[in-house]
């Protein structure tokens, strides 16, 4: 048996994560690799393309019923999907009480206990949209992932989130061993996006290890609750797919401790590529009525 | 040898210096403002105090849960208290402080039992206020002569965001206005169990004070209507109190928190006067009650012949002559009981030096029972208390006497070895420690399981208490077996 590879994917909320790590794990199995999908999302919702299922049994919940986690089995809560993906998923409170960070930790440790990662090749976490928390630092934590994929895209915000994300990785880089494993930017259609995710990755020290273009393929498939990989394998956007997965499989070990920047750094960076404009001082805090009785003064 | 006050300032110095030096520089610099010694005609005792303790060191401080639930909220004996998160700080907490009270424990009292929500994982992942109703629900059936609930949050209830007060409003209205009062005295609020005494108290006010119109309408009040405030009668201290004040005439109508009834808590505020005992603990309500309603408050004393006369005195200085008289009438008739207890005593005591550390009001408070037994007050210090305590022990210390806020194990340990005093007096953590230092040592919180300490039958209890601990023969049968080997 190879050595397990553990990767996490995260990424700004919304911004398709959990899309572009179930098409890329699809797309990983059809290279004949074993995986399991831990969805770390109280919404969970990590694994409905590869279920065809809206959300399965998570974790938190049937142990909520069970009443405590070790009174489950991991065949309650485990469920086998396309090419024998196997996914879990952790879940969590409903919005607004308890503690889902918490929820993720003891998922994560029911999981290793129950041997869980035996017989498999891959395990991949999806996380939700920022680490609030240490329980959603969970996967990037000591002898979990080994390799972190940032999806992002030319926004703004998103490549704040990648930012964010990568001084969680440094944190916790040098007493667990945790690497980012690159950037894989999700098309917007934004300005200069390519342009803007490489200069993103040369700031971070990493690269961008895909760019996977937009197609509404995509949005055909979800419908469908599918991947791509499934609905139509021998689409353009399936072959995107399946570059991503080799460079993943072969970016083994390659993974490096990122140098996040600061604020004014990135805004600089957007500067640079004409996306902002330099602030003129004197019109901050300013409203539109002020501005315009300004300029005819 | 006997050290003049400027010898034994120079010695409390060198000694200082000589704790300080094992420290790391930063927290050597830290410790050094909290030790010192009290001067002549300075408005306090010139210590830094109620400041965060330092890491790496053992502190003898609890937490804002230990002063909510284990202080001022447990011994109010017909309502049940719920731990509420992990079982661990219940379990700790279990069965109070020896808060003696009368009822049927189980029945019509609980203070000797124990409530907790016993958080497990789910608890924490989806929020426990669920499992709060449930328990409230529970104790409707099981206990249904309990007269209202407390939620004593324990630290996870404040980090996962649990919304005691909307459970505490909702129960509250389905049962048909019963006292539920949410207290958010998370353990890592502030930097020891003093800010759970004021949550606790500010709790007292919105969810006791203000939630309700007057319960008690049917209450006739006399012009003699006084509440004990700040006793928790540990042993029965506040019974060997109450008893001088009703002797003197007046009406006690609710004690805090010892043997206390929510309904006394009710009808504080229609006393004529608060007289206030442990003044760290309680002076916020009091303060509250005087803003609020008019009620003035007194501090008192009553350790020792001396500062109990003085407190009658003052006490009976808010109301008319019957009292004064009262006041003085029962100062006569103890008088031979007290003179009886300082004639078998004070011989066998006198001169003896002790060293204290306690928490609320014992550091100062104590001060003049040992003097009336001839005995003298070389060290002192507080665990939780604030500069306002510092300033009021001037009134008690001699010019000279070593001071320790929040003394650490280690200070404790040297400044004792040193000063080899033929007592101290503090908590169970330090006991055995300074026992097999072959030093007498008595609890200080507990009254080592034995008191009331209060009032005039208090006096009888302490005075033979400390001849029990600094005579006891065993002492003398102790041998350092490296200095007598033959």
């Amino acid at each position: 048996m190879s050595k397990l590879r553990q990767i996490a994917f995260y990424g700004k909320g919304g911004i398709g994560k959990s899309t572009t790590s179930q098409n890329t794990l699809a797309a990983l199995s059809d290279l004949g690799q074993r995986i399991l999908i831990v969805g770390c999302d109280p919404k969970a919702d990590s694994t409905r393309l590869i279920l065809h299922a809206k959300a399965q049994d998570t974790i938190l919940s049937l142990a909520a019923a069970a009443g405590s986690v070790e009174d489950l089995e991991l065949e309650d809560v485990m469920k086998v999907g396309y090419k024998n993906i196997k996914c879990v998923e952790s879940g969590g409170p409903e919005p607004g009480v308890g503690c889902a960070g918490r929820g993720v930790i003891t998922s994560i440790n029911f999981l290793e206990e129950e041997g869980a990662y035996e017989d498999i090749d891959y395990v991949s976490y999806d996380v939700l949209g920022d680490v609030v928390c240490g329980g959603f630092a969970m996967p990037i934590r000591e002898n979990k992932a080994q390799e972190i994929y940032i999806v992002m895209s030319g926004e703004m915000m998103a490549m704040y989130a990648a930012n964010n994300i990568s001084k969680g990785i440094l944190k916790y880089a040098n007493s667990g061993g945790v690497r980012l494993g690159g950037l894989v930017c999700n098309e917007r259609q934004t300005d200069k996006e390519l342009e803007l995710a490489e200069a993103m990755s040369a700031k971070l020290g990493t690269k961008l290890i895909h760019f996977v273009p937009r197609d509404n393929i995509v949005q055909h498939a979800e419908l469908r609750r599918m991947t791509v990989m499934e609905y139509a394998p021998d689409s353009k956007q399936a072959q995107e797919y399946r570059d991503l997965a080799n460079k993943i499989h072969n970016n083994s070990g390659n993974g490096i401790i990122p140098t996040p920047i600061t604020m004014d750094e990135l805004e600089d960076m957007l500067m640079e590529h004409g996306i902002m404009k330099q602030v003129d001082e004197t019109q901050v805090g300013k409203s539109a009525t002020e501005l315009a009785a300004a300029s005819a003064a | 040898m006997s050290l003049t006050v400027a010898e034994t300032k120079e010695r409390n110095k060198a000694l200082i210096n000589e704790v300080l030096e094992v420290y790391p520089e930063k927290t050597a610099k830290r410790r050094a403002k909290h030790l010192g010694s009290y001067e002549e005609t300075k408005p306090d005792c010139g210590v830094k105090s109620n400041v965060k303790s330092v890491p790496g060191v053992m502190t003898i401080r609890g937490c804002a849960y230990a002063g909510s639930k284990g202080v001022v909220w447990g011994p109010i004996k017909d309502m049940i208290h719920i731990s509420h998160g992990p079982v661990g700080c219940g379990q700790y907490s279990w069965a109070a402080r020896r808060n003696y009270y009368i009822g049927t424990t189980g029945v019509d009292t609980f203070v000797t039992m124990q409530f907790t929500s016993d958080f497990q994982e789910k608890d924490i992942v989806f929020g426990g206020d669920k499992k709060l109703e449930k328990i409230i629900d529970e104790i409707e059936v099981l206990f249904p002569l309990n007269h209202g609930i407390t939620v004593q949050s324990e630290c996870p209830i404040g980090l996962i965001g649990d919304d005691i007060e909307a459970v505490s409003k909702k129960k509250t209205k389905e049962y048909n206005g019963k006292t539920i009062v949410p207290v958010r005295c998370e353990g890592f609020r502030g930097v020891s169990q003093s800010l759970g005494h004021h949550i606790a108290n500010d709790s007292i006010r919105d969810w006791v004070f203000d939630k309700s119109e007057d319960k008690h309408p049917e209450f006739v009040t006399t012009p003699y209507d006084v509440a004990i405030i700040g006793d928790y009668n540990i042993g029965g201290d506040a019974w060997s109190s109450r008893i001088l004040l009703e002797e003197m005439g007046l009406r006690v109508i609710a004690q805090w928190s010892g043997d206390g009834s929510i309904a006394e808590l009710e009808n504080s505020p229609k006393a004529k006067l608060n007289v206030l005992h442990c003044y760290r603990s309680m002076n916020y309500i009091s303060r509250h009650m005087e803003e609020k309603y008019g009620v003035p408050w007194v501090e008192y004393n009553f350790f020792g012949p001396t500062k109990i006369a003085e407190s009658l005195r003052k006490i009976a200085s808010y109301f008319d002559d019957n009292i004064k008289e009262g006041a003085e009438r029962v100062i006569a008739k103890y008088q031979a009981l007290m003179d009886a207890v300082v004639a078998k005593y004070r011989p066998r005591l006198e001169g003896k030096k002790v060293m204290l550390f306690v928490g609320g009001l014992r550091p100062r408070h104590v001060i003049g029972a040992y003097e009336d037994l001839g005995m003298e007050i070389v060290g002192t210090g507080y665990e939780f208390g604030h500069n306002d305590d510092y300033q009021r022990t001037t009134h008690y210390v001699k010019d000279g006497t070593l001071i320790y806020d929040d003394v650490t194990g280690y200070e404790f340990e040297k400044f004792v070895e040193a000063i080899q005093p033929d007592l101290v007096g503090s908590g169970i953590k330090e006991k055995y420690v300074f026992q097999k230092m072959g030093v007498p040592f008595r609890q200080m919180h507990s009254w080592d399981y034995s008191g009331p300490y209060h009032g005039y039958d208090g006096f009888a209890i302490f005075a033979r208490d400390m001849d029990m601990a600094i005579n006891n023969p065993v002492w003398g049968l102790a041998r350092t077996p490296w200095k007598t080997a033959a």
